[in-house]
Formats: structure tokens, C-alpha cells, sequence
């Protein structure tokens, strides 16, 4: 009996806090965002655009205070969502290289990255929610 | 503080002395360097060699082809002043041009001028330019259109040409894609296999350099298996087309649990391939690891970074760094360098940047010795510091990005530059 009662309270407690764990709020802070992206940022875009957003002559587009980085959020987030191969043309430079869906990130590391570059490289851009990122994802379906 | 001084201090002294004695067990010059201002940056070149700005603020300027009688033809990746083609002549024979001439209204890269044809094609096409008896462009805005066409996806769209003494015409279509994956450069995606764009890319293709409005049909398809090439130079000893492909990017962003960020800033290798019709080099199923010296399946293909692969594949001649983007190549067959350079291949690497998050590499011709039409010994640097120094060399942010390299009748070569477009003249002046 008593060795029941263990179990039982020792699974309640296991529960309880595999609970706290997973409910722990994420920090929806711009600063959390930025530091969460910039992680983000370092796997999965550094290559291409580089440490400073700076992009590849000719090849991958900077991520300075383009229209895109700074302009509409559904746009931007479509961008990562579905990639890219238009033939982008930043000051008369054409870029000839792919960018590749990433839709395999979650909608938070979606929201954290590109709050991170609309915050980072001399860019000032309101943050994005991954709230806004599930909705352009639910409508992309 | 103190102990960083002593450090240093030490290790200065240690080399200062390390390097006395290299100077005085040697009476070998070639390693030594001396530094040539030219235009704002400074090159390293061997003792000997000197360099002056030929040409500056050109645009984008990429391959580069000299006439017998001097004057330099080089290609524009965008049209300045609604013109792709520039002829730059020397009238004083004082290193510098002074009559500068635009034509042409396409973009491109490869441009090649022989036998009083020039040479020249848009990312599409291939044009050629009769010249007259006085060295002179005869229809220069009606150039004949020798091939149509070709695939350009966006990506390795540069079609880079060469001639060889037969009268044929080759031209790289560059593969519109990193490793021939499903989806190109996502995350997870598996390689196609067969990979179905080798049948119109990924490879060389050779037409008639005389024959009007060719295409796919009246081409053939002379080497395969090759990513993409921008560097090509016919080897008039050995009598064989030589290329520099551009080796795969991403391995760590594709793969981070195989390679980590170093691995893939340093792998898979550029290779030099010698090609004969029916070449395969092996892409996409395999890449050159210059350090375990073979031919490795990719990740993509199944492969774990060391399982082998490509058995109908051939091996590379020469195998350099990873990623430094080799885009000019050049036999020199002068007489002015010494001997050493004679049939020797000048290399032009435009740098790198799929190595980042490490520092980046590149922008500098290298020279690999060869006898008897095969490398005779180690590559090292030619000429170095187009970058503007280390820390826009490892930014990756470089001043200028060297790219095409033709040589003069005089003997001397001329390296351009795609970022501010420069033309650098490099000489032989003797010690
Ligand atoms: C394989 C290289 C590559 C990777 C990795 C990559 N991009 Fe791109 N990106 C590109 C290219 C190339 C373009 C332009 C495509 C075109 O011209 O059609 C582009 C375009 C963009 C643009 C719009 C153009 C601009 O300059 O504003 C944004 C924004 C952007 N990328 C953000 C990102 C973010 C954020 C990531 C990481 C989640 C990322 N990219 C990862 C290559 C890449």
C-alpha cells in the first residue's frame, strides 16, 4: 500500500513536472526573440548571407534594409517559408542563387530569425510573432 | 599584459631567426615576395614580377582574351553603358589603355579571340565577331550566332568558353543546381538518381566553331559529371581541354551531424580534370576529399563522408582547398616568366564564401608547375592581396575579386576583376 502511494506520487510528480517543463512560457521579449534568432540565424542562413547580412556578390542578396526585409511581414515570412529562385535585382545586382524552403523550422525559430535580421545588420523593423508565421503557414496550405 | 609581450616577443625572435636561415640555406628566389603597389591595394608577387593597373572601374569584368596584336577584349557580366564587350588598347605601350571601346548588347562571361574571330556568349548564347585585316571588329553590332539556347536556371548560369585547333567550340553549362537533390539545397531533401540534369547540363558541351544557330542536337555532349566550370584552357602540349570545377557547397547545413562547420569549409576540394570526349567526373554522386585523397559518395547518395564512390569516375589532376571558386585558368606558353612557369597552369580563385562561419579564402591566382603535360610539383600562391588584406580576405568583404587571366604577346598576363573591374597587368622585369 504505502509503496503504491510512492509510485503514485512519484508519477504525479514526474507529470507535474514534465508539465511546468513544457507549459514554461517562452519569453516573448525582443530581446529573448533576437538572441533566440540569432541561433537561428548561425545554422541555417550565416552561410548564404553571411555574419554581417551582407549576402554574396552577385549569388545571395544582402539582408540590409532591403524591401523585403523591412517591408510586408507575409511577404517575408512566405520567403522563408517556400524559398526563393525569382531572380532578386538589389541595386541593379542580380542574385543567381537559390534559397531553399525552410519550413522544416518551427513558427517560434521562424518569428525569432527574422526578428533577429529585422534587428540586426543597421535594420529597425517591428518583431514577428509566430503566431503571425502559423497564420502564413496555415494560408500557404 | 606582460606574459602576452613576452610571447609574442619570443615568437618574433624565433622566426626573425627561422627566417635568416631560409634566407641563407637558399639561393632559390622563387619563394621570395616582394610587395607591388598597384592601384589601392598591394600584390605579393614572386621576386622579379611586377604589377600596374591596366584598366580600372570597368564594371563587372570576367573573362578576359588578348588579340596577337595586344589589344585585350573583356567581358562584362552586366552591361555598362548598354555595352557588354570592351577593347582596351595600349597605344603608347605604357602598361596602361588609353582608347577604350564598348560593343555588344548582351551580358556574359566567356569571351576568346583567334585566328580573327572573336569569340564571345551571353548566359544563352554563343556570338562570334569577324575582324578585319587591321585587327578591327568589322559588323560589331551584327556578330554572327554560332550557338542557341542553352539552359540557364539562375544558377551556374555562366557559360564559360574556350577553342580548341580544330576548329571546335566547347561551353560549360553549369549544373542549375548544388548536389542534384529534389528540392535544391533543402534540408532533408534525397539526391535524384539518375541525376536527370546531366542530360542538358552539368557538363561540357562541344559544337562547331564556324556552324550558324546551333543548339542541344548539333552539339555533343563532351564531358559529364561536372557541377560547374567557369576557369578552361586548351593545353596545346598535351592537346586536351583542361577545366577547374567549382566543387559542391552546404555539406554542413545540409548534413551538420556529418560535417561540422570546419569539415565544411574546407571539403570537398576544387579540382583541375584533364577531359578527353566521354569524361565523367563524378557530380552529383560524388566529391574529392583532398585529405583522404579519394573519391567520396555524397551525403546526399547515401554517403557518410567516407564510404567511396564514383568507380567510373575519374580522378582530379590537381585537388585545392575547398570553396575558393576557381574562375580563370590559364597554360602559360610565354617566353618572358622564367622557366619554371613555361606549360605551367595559372590558376585564378575569385574567394570563397560557402565557408563561413569560418574565415573565408581565396582571391589569388596560384601557379601549379607542370612537365610533360602533368603537374611537376607542389601549387602555391602567385599572387596574393586582391583582396585588400587578411581581414576583407577572412570578411569575406574583398576589395577586388580576381576572375579572368589571358596572356599578352609580350609575355606578361592580365588578371580582371569582377567587383570594381580592374584589369592588373603582371610582368616579368627580371631580378
Ligand atoms: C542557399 C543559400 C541561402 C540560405 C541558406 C538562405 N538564403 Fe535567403 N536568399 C538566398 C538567395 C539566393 C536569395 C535570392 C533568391 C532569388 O534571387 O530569387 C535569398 C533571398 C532572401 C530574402 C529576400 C531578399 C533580400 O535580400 O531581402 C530574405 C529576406 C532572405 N533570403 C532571408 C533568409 C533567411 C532568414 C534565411 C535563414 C532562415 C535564409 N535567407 C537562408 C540564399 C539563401
Amino acid at each position: 500500500m504505502k509503496k503504491q502511494l510512492l509510485t503514485v506520487t512519484g508519477i504525479l510528480f514526474c507529470i507535474s513536472f514534465l508539465m511546468m517543463s513544457q507549459t514554461k512560457p517562452v519569453q516573448n521579449t525582443l530581446k529573448a526573440s533576437v538572441e533566440r534568432g540569432k541561433k537561428v540565424y548561425t545554422e541555417r542562413c550565416l552561410t548564404c548571407h553571411q555574419a554581417d547580412g551582407g549576402g554574396v556578390q552577385n549569388m545571395n542578396p544582402p539582408l540590409i534594409k532591403t524591401k523585403w526585409v523591412l517591408g510586408d511581414k507575409t511577404q517575408l515570412i512566405t520567403i522563408v517559408l517556400k524559398g526563393l529562385n525569382t531572380g532578386v535585382v538589389i541595386d541593379d545586382i542580380e542574385y543567381h542563387n537559390v534559397m531553399a524552403s525552410h519550413a522544416d523550422l518551427t513558427d517560434l525559430q521562424i518569428a525569432d530569425v527574422l526578428t533577429y535580421v529585422r534587428n540586426s545588420f543597421g535594420n529597425k523593423a517591428k518583431a514577428i510573432t509566430s503566431a503571425e508565421v502559423k497564420a502564413v503557414r496555415a494560408k500557404l496550405k | 599584459m606582460r606574459q602576452v609581450f613576452h610571447k609574442s616577443f619570443y615568437a618574433a625572435l624565433a622566426f626573425s631567426m627561422l627566417s635568416l636561415c631560409a634566407c641563407a640555406n637558399s639561393d632559390d628566389d622563387s619563394t621570395k615576395r616582394v610587395d607591388v603597389q598597384a592601384g589601392d591595394i598591394t600584390l605579393k608577387l614572386p621576386a622579379g614580377f611586377t604589377a600596374t593597373v591596366f584598366a580600372e572601374n570597368l564594371g563587372s569584368t570576367r573573362h578576359v582574351t588578348v588579340n596577337t596584336n595586344g589589344d585585350v577584349y573583356v567581358k562584362l557580366a552586366r552591361l555598362k553603358n548598354g555595352k557588354g564587350i570592351l577593347r582596351l588598347r595600349d597605344k603608347n605601350g605604357d602598361g596602361k589603355a588609353e582608347d577604350i571601346m564598348g560593343f555588344g548588347n548582351f551580358a556574359g562571361t566567356g569571351i576568346v579571340v583567334k585566328e580573327g574571330y572573336l569569340y564571345a556568349s551571353s548566359d544563352e548564347e554563343v556570338f562570334r565577331y569577324k575582324l578585319d585585316a587591321n585587327n578591327n571588329v568589322i559588323n560589331p553590332d551584327k556578330p554572327e550566332k554560332i550557338v542557341t539556347g542553352l539552359l540557364s536556371r539562375h544558377e551556374h548560369e555562366a557559360k564559360a568558353i574556350m577553342l580548341d585547333n580544330n576548329g571546335n567550340l566547347y561551353v560549360n553549362i553549369g549544373a542549375y543546381s548544388n548536389a542534384c537533390q529534389v528540392l535544391d539545397r533543402q534540408k532533408g531533401s534525397p539526391g535524384m538518381n539518375p541525376c536527370p540534369i546531366l542530360d542538358s547540363a552539368g557538363g561540357i558541351w562541344q559544337f562547331k566553331a564556324d556552324k550558324l544557330n546551333q543548339t542541344y542536337g548539333d552539339g555533343v555532349r563532351y564531358a559529364t559529371g561536372l557541377r560547374n566550370v567557369v576557369g578552361l584552357d586548351w593545353n596545346t602540349q598535351t592537346n586536351s581541354l583542361f577545366v577547374m570545377q567549382h566543387g559542391r557547397d552546404q555539406l554542413h547545413d545540409l548534413f551538420p551531424d556529418m560535417y561540422d562547420t570546419k569539415q565544411s569549409a574546407e571539403l570537398p576540394a576544387e579540382c583541375m580534370y584533364e577531359l578527353h570526349q566521354g569524361s565523367n567526373c563524378g557530380w552529383p554522386y560524388i566529391y574529392y576529399d583532398q585529405f583522404q585523397h579519394k573519391k567520396i559518395l555524397a551525403p546526399e547518395f547515401g554517403g557518410d563522408g567516407k564510404k567511396e564512390g564514383g568507380q567510373d569516375a575519374q580522378d582530379p589532376v590537381v585537388a585545392f582547398p575547398g570553396h575558393l571558386a576557381p574562375d580563370g585558368l590559364l597554360f602559360y606558353t610565354g617566353n618572358k616568366f622564367p622557366e619554371k612557369y613555361k606549360n605551367g597552369a595559372f590558376v585564378v580563385f575569385h574567394g570563397s564564401w560557402n565557408r563561413a562561419p569560418e574565415p573565408q579564402e581565396g582571391y589569388y591566382v596560384v601557379f601549379v608547375p607542370f612537365k610533360d603535360g602533368k603537374p611537376n610539383g607542389n601549387w602555391e600562391v602567385f599572387a596574393d592581396g586582391f583582396s585588400g588584406g587578411p581581414q576583407l580576405t577572412a570578411s569575406g568583404r574583398a576589395k577586388h575579386r580576381p576572375c579572368g587571366i589571358a596572356q599578352a604577346p609580350d609575355g606578361s598576363i592580365y588578371v580582371t576583376d569582377d567587383n570594381k573591374g580592374t584589369i592588373w597587368k603582371i610582368s616579368y622585369k627580371g631580378k
